[in-house]
């Protein structure tokens, strides 16, 4: 028969302050790691969301890149007439050919400067990109000096609001909107007509990548396979959406310091763990005899005291979690693997995260809880009956 | 019975509970002698004497672009500067993408490189042999033990931003403190292979004369070329390294936050000890009381044991960090721009940090032990 669940309740509510301090340390680890968690899924989700699965991006062939592209535009009318190639509302093939160029801004909190991405592109390539939506002002016209920056970009940086000017290849560019990119990748660039921006970095004649959009995701494959295969290209296509999967790889570093940190805060937590229940255990001496003696099997107190091992890691996470909610959507940056640039994404405690915190808690609680539980179990009734 | 003696022998009376609390602070501190170490390295280390004499230049805009090859003798020019090479990111792929291939590849000039790097090692005969060999390549010596290069061995880089795959040979393997981790070969051999690359370089080495002048040089140079297509962005080498940490994001706050969870948690490790068994002990409280200890001393007691419990943890920690590193520095995967180093006042600050917690968790549980009231201390039924 198994001991009530509100027998370990009620011991942990006995011993108030030895479990609440216990809580708390597994709470803080908990934290840490849901912290660190929190940042990879808002990485993941900037990246992830930001392809679409219609468009095909071209580069040159060995190119991993944007940045390290770049090809000759006379091909560009070439890519233009490959069948697959969705319509624009004007029924021009829907396709951008694009500059991309990173360029230094100084932080508006004064903490350094940071690599921006500033892509140039045709007309289409706002078409080509619906999930970026206009929330103040208008965007760029063709043969202006106008960029459109993100919405995080203008809250990160200064000289970003509409009416303000930036300067960056030959001159002042003016800026005339704001865009939200709903956390994607995009969310940390700032757009431009394509002309314009080759002109000023000196790069006519050529674009550092193409944008084309496929009537379906099928046909998608298709085209970019076309644009591959091509021998007079020696393009490469690559599905948007792969593409910026990959990116993902920027996080490696938090991941790994994330991995190293979270397991040397785990041990010292379990050892903490360990500690009280191995008091509990010693403090409840007699009482565990009695429980024997009126028949409670051994395996029922192993499971007993694991329990509470396990009740009381949990609070911590629900502790820990409760402390880390307050950071969810908290914005902030890193570097780009691929393009060197900043990428800007915000914390995110996802559902999956705060599965991942209580079972990172649950192993403390059992590797802590094991060893004293089996300690109680063995213990022979009559010393324990006399202590 | 001297006191330390009484303090030891209280601290290992319940061996497995301090053990554990030793070994749970011990995970804690070594952590924070982690910590520690990278934000020595990030932001305190200033990196070899020749390394503080040594300023990079790079076009303004972005590192994605590169500067053109006449600045190099009207940089020259400028008082203070001993010598001048280029330096150019290659980026290449050797045999595959995984990331165990992946070290750092640059262009330059074999001419003029020893006189600008010359914290680096290399027999007269391999830098001559390097000088006259086109395809020649030199390489850094943990680099080539990693990769089993010996010298006249092939080596073939894929270009991924240049269009170009290099083919080299080994004619020299050099040392360096801290190793870099990095091959150079001549950037001619680039230029003359992708036509946009020719008269390039990526960023500009310079030796100054003196760390003094890096500074005054950075300005001039800058100055120079301000109102050109081609602006520069001149820093000592440590502070352009400090910019590839600062593009990882907000590190010191990282570092912070973790730094002080560590502590926090640390804290509750200790204290959650000391309370229990503190309350164990109540009757010996009395005990002691009523052979004439006065409360102070008691009070010092627990203390005394608490610091004691909480610096054996630290300094376990500490070595067990220490070790870490050591490991992590000499293995053969590890690539790292920065010198990893433990340093002695670490060891003092993670010992004064330990000291600190355990000061702190003992002194609200011991102020009540040393309260209690003699009669009721001895009724007290533990």
């Amino acid at each position: 028969m198994a001991i009530p669940i509100s027998y370990n309740v009620r011991n942990l509510r006995l011993r108030k302050g030895l479990t609440v301090m216990t809580a708390l340390g597994i709470a803080l680890t908990v934290t840490t790691a849901i912290f660190l968690m929190a940042l990879l899924a808002g990485l993941q989700r900037a990246f992830v969301s930001s392809g679409n699965p219609q468009n095909v991006l071209v580069l040159r062939k060995g190119s991993e890149a944007e940045l390290s592209g770049g090809f000759d535009a006379a091909l560009f009318p070439t890519l233009k007439v490959l069948p697959g190639i969705a319509k624009d509302s004007h029924g021009e093939p829907m396709v951008s050919g694009e500059w991309v160029v990173v360029i230094v801004l100084p932080r508006k909190d004064g903490t350094g400067e940071v690599n921006v991405t500033v892509r140039g592109m045709m007309p289409d390539g706002l078409e080509l990109r619906p999930s970026a939506k206009l929330i103040e002002g208008r965007w760029f016209q063709t043969g202006q000096r106008e960029v459109v920056v993100s919405k995080s970009i203008r809250s990160r940086f200064s000289h970003a609001n509409i009416g303000d000017t930036m300067e960056f290849g030959k001159g002042s560019w003016k800026v005339v909107g704001v865009f939200d990119a709903g956390g994607s990748a995009y969310e940390s660039e700032i757009w431009a007509d394509v002309n314009q921006m080759a002109s000023d970095f000196d790069r006519q004649g050529g674009y550092s990548s193409a944008y084309l959009r496929a009537t379906d995701p099928i046909a998608a494959d298709a085209l970019k396979n076309r644009v591959s295969d091509d021998q007079r290209l020696k393009l490469e296509g690559v599905l948007e959406t792969d593409y910026y999967a990959k990116q993902t790889s920027s996080g490696a570093p938090i991941k790994y310091i994330g991995i190293v940190v979270a397991i040397i805060m785990a041990i010292g937590s379990s050892f903490a763990a360990m500690n009280t229940m191995y008091a509990a255990v010693a403090y409840r001496g007699r009482e565990i005899a009695t429980l024997r003696v009126l028949g409670f099997s051994r395996p029922a107190i192993l499971t007993s005291f694991v329990f509470e091992s396990l009740l009381l890691a949990m609070l911590g996470a629900l502790a820990g979690i409760l402390l880390m909610l307050p950071f969810n959507g908290m914005q902030t940056g890193t570097s780009n693997a691929v393009t060197f640039s900043e990428v800007v994404f915000s914390l995110q405690i996802t559902w999956q995260v705060a599965m991942y915190a209580i079972i990172f808690a649950l192993a403390m609680g059992l590797f802590g809880g094991l060893f004293p539980a089996w300690h109680a179990a063995r213990q022979n009734i009559l010393t324990a009956l006399r202590g | 019975m001297t006191l330390s003696r009484f303090v030891t022998k209280n601290a290992f009376r319940n061996k497995r509970r301090s053990i554990l609390t030793v070994l749970s602070i011990a995970f804690s501190l070594l952590l924070l002698t982690l910590m520690m170490t990278i934000w020595r390295a990030f932001y305190l280390d200033q990196g070899s004497a020749e390394s503080a004499e040594r300023l990079v230049v790079r076009h303004r805009v972005s590192l994605t672009f590169s500067l053109p090859g006449f600045y190099r003798e009207k940089i020259r020019a400028v008082p203070g500067v001993v010598a001048i090479v280029p330096v150019s990111w290659f980026g290449g792929i050797y045999k595959d993408t995984k990331p165990e291939n992946f070290f750092a590849q640059f262009g330059t000039d074999p001419e003029e490189f020893f006189k600008v790097f010359r914290d680096m090692e290399m027999p007269e005969e391999q830098r001559t042999a390097w000088q006259r060999d086109r395809q020649g390549v030199i390489v850094d010596d943990t680099l080539a033990k990693k990769y089993g290069w010996k010298l006249g061995d092939r080596i073939v880089l894929q270009g991924t931003i240049y269009p170009v795959d290099l083919e080299l040979y080994v004619r020299g393997i050099f040392h360096s403190d801290p190793d870099n981790k990095a091959v150079y070969f001549n950037a001619k051999y680039v230029e003359e292979a992708v036509s946009f690359f020719k008269g390039q370089a990526g960023t500009y080495s310079i030796l100054a004369a003196s760390p003094g002048d890096v500074s005054r040089i950075a300005s001039t140079v800058d100055d120079m070329f301000r109102n050109s297509p081609q602006p520069t962005k001149s820093e000592s080498e440590k502070a352009f390294g400090l910019e590839f940490v600062a593009m990882m994001g907000n590190v010191k706050a990282f570092i912070l936050m973790i730094c002080s969870a560590v502590v926090f948690a640390t804290l509750l490790v200790s204290a959650n000890t000391m309370a229990m068994s503190i309350r164990e002990r109540t009757r010996e409280v009395a005990v002691l009381k009523t052979l004439g200890f006065t409360r102070r001393s008691v009070l010092g007691l627990f203390v005394s044991e608490a610091v004691a419990l909480s610096l054996a943890g630290g300094l376990i920690g500490f070595f067990l960090g220490w070790i870490m590193i050591y490991g992590l520095t000499h293995s053969k995967q590890f690539i790292s721009f920065f010198p990893m180093k433990v340093t002695p006042g670490m060891c003092g600050l993670a010992l004064l940090t330990a000291g600190f917690v355990g000061l702190v968790s003992a002194v609200v549980p011991s102020y009540h032990a040393s309260k209690v009231n003699i009669v009721d201390g001895l009724r007290h039924i533990g």
